[in-house]
């Protein structure tokens, strides 16, 4: 592991007794002593605190910026208020997904973070289309999230109680900004905390002191987004699939749509808008397994218990510990209905699962 | 009690072997949250995959440790897979199984000799 990238933590990670793992060119905590279910069942619980500095952290200054990164995604951003973020994804010709990102309009630019296996890419495609881009390499980025993160955080901030989902705002702490936004990757309230490295280290031990915080490795981050129905880059979306196939619509404003101001106007926005018209083949749907056997990444799934080709596959799948059940998402045709039983064959075998609703837990988000 | 380099254990009750999986083995899995096991009855062959644990983290086989007929199972970890975790050289056990030839466990480690396969 000695040719990875550490994050400003790595120390902590290792005093806390974390199993480290390589993961996007980083050694990053894959559990603490807690155990994935144990630290999963915390966050929901109380609150948990997520190193997630290995994502890319970027800038584009200047009154232009919104316009600019209008022309690489098919969000509007020109209407993104001032202490705001959005979801948005950056989409190729074909209308497939290069990568997911979060968007704020912090005044005089946009901060916007990417994910860390995307992030050398993301760079280039910013750079090809938009003259300044800057990486922030200086800063490590934090997650506390769970209902226990609002006065754990408060305690150390005051005011952050005040914001709500998807708002960001700079605090002070022991005189250093804190870029906070009030969101996350687990379905429960909490923050992302932007923190200069040389203090991230102190600010993480500030947060762990408050007994309702507990460190969480990248194996409970995966469990808690899969419940929350939250898509994971390079398994539920990639350059194959589009956000209308991904059901993630709901995040193109109605302004960027056919009909709109500003239609169009983004790499494949010609396959994206005839889908948003017309639907799409196929779509992402959840899936919750009958049984207790958890259908993986890869699981082929079919119409019927036997005979027949595979009618898609399983991109993320697993135990879901606050739901104590089997859940999955997948790819499968778009007359599915929720409630319809398929069948995902594993070890062999065609076990039923029902189309579910997701998110598998509910959110808790504070809006 | 003996021990597989597949971090099984053994145990001879009577003629019949129980076998589960060590503390080791349960540790290193983590939190276990299904287990598959083979048909009482079912003829086996040392080596075959005969059950499926599950963790939050993945899926593992359980080989069978030698050849033999599977009697009985442990129809607990059905229901409560999380047993292998609380307590794997007790209530976890897998299945009993008479072996084709009981001589042949004399070839397993002895408790010694696995916590230093294990290091």
């Amino acid at each position: 592991m000695s040719d990875l990238h550490k994050t400003p933590l790595y120390d902590l990670h290792m005093e806390l007794g974390a199993k480290m793992v390589p993961f996007a060119g980083y050694a990053m905590p894959v559990q603490y002593p807690l155990g994935v279910m144990g630290e999963h069942l915390h966050t929901r619980a109380q609150a948990g605190l997520f190193d997630v500095s290995h994502m890319g952290q970027v800038i584009l200054p200047g009154a232009g910026a919104a316009e600019a990164l209008e022309a690489l995604v098919p969000v509007s951003l020109m209407a993104l208020a001032e202490g705001r973020q959005r979801y948005a994804m950056f989409t190729n010709d074909a209308g497939g997904i290069l990568d997911d990102l979060m968007v704020a309009n912090r005044g005089d630019h946009l901060f916007v973070v990417v994910n860390a296996a995307c992030k050398t890419a993301d760079l280039a495609h910013l750079r090809a289309h938009i003259e300044d881009v800057q990486e922030i390499t200086d800063r490590a980025l934090l997650a506390l999230q769970g209902p226990a993160a609002e006065g754990a955080l408060e305690a150390l901030v005051p005011g952050v109680g005040a914001m709500r989902f998807m708002d960001v705002a700079t605090f002070g702490w022991q005189g250093v900004d804190l870029w906070i936004s009030r969101s996350g990757y687990t379905g429960e309230d909490g923050f992302e905390i932007s923190v200069p490295a040389p203090q991230a280290e102190a600010f993480a031990r500030a947060l762990l002191a408050d007994a309702a915080v507990e460190p969480i490795g990248l194996g409970a981050r995966d469990s808690l987004r899969l419940e929350a129905g939250l898509c994971l880059y390079g398994h539920d979306i990639d350059t194959t699939t589009t956000p209308v196939e991904a059901n993630l619509a709901w995040a193109i404003q109605k302004i960027r749509r056919t009909g709109g101001a500003r239609a169009g106007g983004f790499p494949g926005a010609e396959v994206i808008l005839a889908q948003l018209d017309g639907g799409a083949a196929r779509k992402r749907v959840g899936l919750r397994p009958e049984g207790r056997a958890p259908m993986r990444e890869g699981v082929q799934i079919f119409a019927d218990a036997e005979g027949g080709a595979p009618i898609g596959s399983v991109t993320s799948g697993g135990f879901g510990p606050s739901i104590a059940a089997p859940m999955a998402m997948a790819y499968l045709p778009s007359d599915l209905t929720e409630g319809t039983i398929v069948y995902g064959e594993v070890r062999g075998k065609r076990l039923p699962a029902i189309i579910a609703p997701m998110p598998f837990q509910p959110t808790t988000y504070k809006r | 009690m003996k021990f597989t380099q597949d971090h099984e254990w053994l145990k001879v009750e009577g003629d019949l072997v129980i076998v589960g999986i060590t503390e080791h083995a349960s540790e290193q899995l983590g939190d276990v949250v299904f287990v598959e096991l083979p048909d009482a009855g079912t003829e086996v062959s040392q080596g075959d995959e005969i059950c499926v644990i599950e963790s939050v983290k993945a899926a593992s086989d359980i080989a069978a440790p030698l050849d033999g007929e599977i009697v009985e199972i442990n129809e607990d970890l059905a229901d409560n897979p999380g047993l292998v975790n609380e307590d794997p050289l007790g209530k976890a056990w897998f299945f009993k199984m008479k072996l084709a030839d009981q001589s042949a466990l004399d070839g397993f480690m002895d408790e010694a000799a696995y916590i230093e396969f294990i290091g």
